[in-house]
This record gives structure tokens, C-alpha cells and sequence, in this order.
């Protein structure tokens, strides 16, 4: 039987207070969300945290919804509420694209999108999604909240900038009309982590890349995404050419490991495969031909 | 810690580890070994119950989070005295080789068929994905849930 080492357990009943109990509980101290990963972690004795601050009552943190120009997801977001949300289904396929395929439903019921960016693993499936959209996300500390990009919150495997006293509340989103996306992902059986991933969002004017976005996970991309890749279709029609010198970069740049999901040579073709097709559903998508 | 937590309508207390999982809690402190215990590693699924009418896996809950709210396990499916027609399918078309998903895939199905009482095979396939059966039957799971849902829990009990 695999049971976590002993550890204290708080309560939370609002942000402030899970600072203040991060804060007074010092580093050895996590906060518990869906606790898909963390627990198992911990049941591997992998983390072995001395105060566990439990966050499940901050339910003013589970929504999804339209704030100006800008979608806004809290932090205790269910992945079940964003795979299922209108809004998110009305501005980018790319969420439910991904969704569906990220663990399994029971799984879903419970990890959070926060939970998820800062558990920080490097094939997880939002931050692809969200480093390819340029999401923000929003840090808060018992001093105020900063904003940082996406593409700049992960500092490594497992490793954030949120720092100890801090706590990722919400990711921004902004909206783009015109705008079609979609998440491929090759994994070996339902439910599983990538192989490799990609995801794409084109915003087409007058059948002209205007902006596009590219994600990508477990092939360890620089920043979760290739920006050669999107400065080369900026601008441009969106030939198959292109498309294809565009996924042929991603295939260059990334910096896949060969591991017991497959050699490192096998996921550089994933990832242009599917960095072609996450590009080719989002025009199709942004023009219609493909709901 | 002290924990009060509804389990199938009634009301339990516990003073317990922090680290004690709802799985266990529900197993060992109360008995109730419906659910059963698998893979330890989030997988499998035969620990379902749900939390607040949701399913969840309770081997990846501790039971200090159910703290204050209610759970539903496999026992309650047949507190009216007559099995839960996701039950009877099971019976019918043979939804069970060696039973150890059984519980899971019964607890899964029951919250799938109440959000969705007429779903199609895709549709549960993908609802029990988080529920591994090793006897390989998912044939005969499918079919018991669809039997399920054609027998109406009226049906089931006239």
C-alpha cells in the first residue's frame, strides 16, 4: 500500500489566507488543488512536503469567462469546465481539442488548470495550448499580483517562477476574431502523457496571416513553442508550403529525449507532423471549411 | 484531524491522518469494502465514488478533503432494495469477468447515464475511460450500460 509520508494539513478560505499560510508555513509547504499529480507524487514518496495548504474551497477561483478583450480562466478551473465551456468552444477549439485527451474524465473532474501549469511537467498539454495562444498568467503574493507570460513561466522541468509566498490565481487569454486553432497530440493509449503534442492558433485577414501561435509539449521546445516557426507565416499566405517550412523548423528547433516514450528521432517527426496539421485545422477552422 | 462525512445519506465521524486516503478511510475505517483498492498510481479506477455527486478517483483524495461533504460508494446503488439498472446490465450481458473494475465502472456508468441517459457506444467508451477492466470486457461493459439505459429504473424494479 503506497501512502504519503505525514504531513500537516491547512485549510485555505481565501487567497490571502493560502499566502499567509504558504508564507507561515515556509518552503516545505504545497498548496493541494486537484492533487492529480501531487498526490501520487507523494504516494511515490517523489514530494514529500511538510504542510499541505488545501485550496479546494477557493471556489471564486473555478470560472471561465469573457472580461473586455480578454478570456479569463481561474486558477481552480476543473478541466471537465474547460472542456465543456461555451465560451472557450466560441474563441478556441484549441481548449477542448486538448482537453479531451488530457488524462481520463475522472481524472478531469478534478485537476485544475492551475494545478496543471504549475505542476510544470514538461509534456503537459495546457502549457502548449497556452504558450501557443500568448496567454498571461497572474501571480499573486500578500503584495499584489504580477503578470507574466506564458512562454516565460516555466523555468524548467517541475520549475515555475511562482515563488514561495506566491500562488498562480488566473491565465488571461486574449481574444482574437478571426481566429482558428487546434491541438494534435500522439500518445500510446488512452489517457496517457504526449509522446509529442502541438498546437496552433492562425488569425486570418483577407486570407493573410495577421497573428498565429504555435505550442508545443514533450519535445522540449524552448519556451513551449518555436518562434522562428511563427515569424516565417506572419504575414504571409498560408501556403502548404509554408506550413511545411514552418513544421519542418519546429522539427529542427525542438530538443526532444529519447525516453520509454520513443527515440528522441521519431518525436522531432512527431512534432512536425503535428505542427502541420495543428496549423492546417486552424485555417480551416478560421475560414469555415471545418468546424 | 476530525472529519465528518455523508456517506451513502449518512452521516460519519473519524478522527484520522491527514495522509489517510478516502479509499481507505471508506474501506477500513468504515467498512464499506464495495470499493475497491487497485493501482495505488491514479489509473485504474476501481476506487471511484463519487464527491458531491461528481466521480472521482478516492484513492487520489484524501479523506480530510471530504471533510464537510457527501460521497456516494457502490453500496448505495441498491439502497431501494432493488439493484440500480446499471447493475442488472451488468448481470444481463455479462459486464464482469473477475468483478475488480466492477465497482469503478458501476459508479462511473450510474453518473454518465443520470447526465446522459440515452448516450451511444462512443459516448461511453469514452465516459468509462478512466476505468480499466484487465478481464478485457469492455464488449460486455458497453453493452450493460446500454441495456442500462433501454430499462428504465421502473422497469428494472416492476
Amino acid at each position: 500500500m503506497q501512502v504519503p509520508a505525514p504531513f500537516e494539513y491547512a485549510r485555505a478560505t481565501s487567497v490571502a489566507h493560502a499566502i499567509a499560510l504558504l508564507d507561515q508555513h515556509g518552503p516545505e509547504a504545497r498548496l493541494l488543488a486537484g492533487g492529480h499529480s501531487l498526490l501520487p507524487m507523494m504516494r511515490l514518496r517523489l514530494a514529500r512536503p511538510e504542510t499541505l495548504i488545501d485550496i479546494n474551497g477557493l471556489t471564486d477561483l473555478d470560472y471561465v469567462r469573457l472580461d473586455g478583450d480578454e478570456i479569463a480562466i481561474g486558477a481552480m478551473t476543473r478541466h471537465v469546465t474547460v472542456l465543456n465551456s461555451p465560451v472557450l468552444r466560441e474563441h478556441y477549439r484549441i481548449f477542448a481539442d486538448a482537453e479531451a485527451v488530457i488524462a481520463d474524465p475522472l481524472v478531469r473532474n478534478r485537476g485544475t488548470v492551475g494545478g496543471s501549469l504549475c505542476q510544470a511537467d514538461p509534456a503537459e498539454d495546457l502549457s502548449a495550448v497556452l504558450s501557443a495562444l500568448r496567454a498571461q498568467a497572474v501571480i499573486q503574493a500578500a503584495s499584489g499580483s504580477r503578470t507574466v507570460a506564458l512562454r516565460n513561466f516555466h523555468e524548467g522541468p517541475y520549475e515555475t517562477v511562482v515563488g514561495g509566498a506566491e500562488m498562480l490565481v488566473e491565465v488571461r487569454v486574449p481574444v482574437r476574431p478571426g481566429t482558428g486553432s487546434a491541438y494534435e497530440k500522439v500518445h500510446r493509449r488512452a489517457g496517457d502523457w504526449a509522446v509529442a503534442a502541438a498546437g496552433a492558433f492562425v488569425q486570418l485577414r483577407s486570407g493573410v496571416v495577421q497573428d498565429v501561435g504555435i505550442g508545443l509539449a514533450a519535445v522540449g521546445a524552448d519556451h513551449f513553442t518555436c518562434a522562428e516557426a511563427e515569424e516565417l507565416l506572419r504575414g504571409q499566405e498560408p501556403t502548404t508550403e509554408q506550413i511545411r517550412s514552418a513544421a519542418g523548423m519546429c522539427r529542427d528547433s525542438c530538443n526532444p529525449q529519447t525516453d520509454q516514450r520513443g527515440p528522441e528521432d521519431y518525436k522531432r517527426h512527431l512534432a512536425e507532423v503535428l505542427v502541420e496539421r495543428a496549423l492546417s485545422r486552424s485555417i480551416a477552422r478560421a475560414t469555415g471549411e471545418e468546424n | 484531524m476530525q472529519i465528518t462525512v455523508t456517506v451513502n445519506g449518512e452521516e460519519t465521524t473519524g478522527d484520522v491522518e491527514p495522509r489517510l486516503l478516502l479509499v481507505h478511510y471508506l474501506r477500513v475505517n468504515l467498512g464499506l469494502r464495495g470499493t475497491h483498492w487497485g493501482c495505488d498510481t491514479s489509473n485504474c479506477g476501481a476506487c471511484t465514488v463519487w464527491l458531491d455527486g461528481v466521480p472521482v478517483k478516492s484513492c487520489t483524495t484524501l479523506a480530510v478533503q471530504a471533510d464537510g461533504h457527501q460521497v456516494r460508494t457502490v453500496e448505495d446503488l441498491d439502497a431501494g432494495g432493488a439493484l440500480d439498472p446499471v447493475q442488472e446490465g451488468f448481470i444481463q450481458e455479462h459486464g464482469l469477468q473477475c468483478g475488480f473494475c466492477t465497482p469503478g465502472m458501476l459508479m462511473t456508468a450510474r453518473a454518465l447515464l443520470d447526465a446522459n441517459p440515452d448516450p451511444d457506444a462512443a459516448t461511453i467508451r469514452e465516459a468509462i475511460s478512466g476505468n480499466l477492466c484487465r478481464c478485457t470486457g469492455y464488449e460486455n461493459i458497453v453493452r450493460a450500460v446500454r441495456w442500462a439505459a433501454e430499462h428504465a429504473a421502473a422497469e428494472v424494479t416492476a
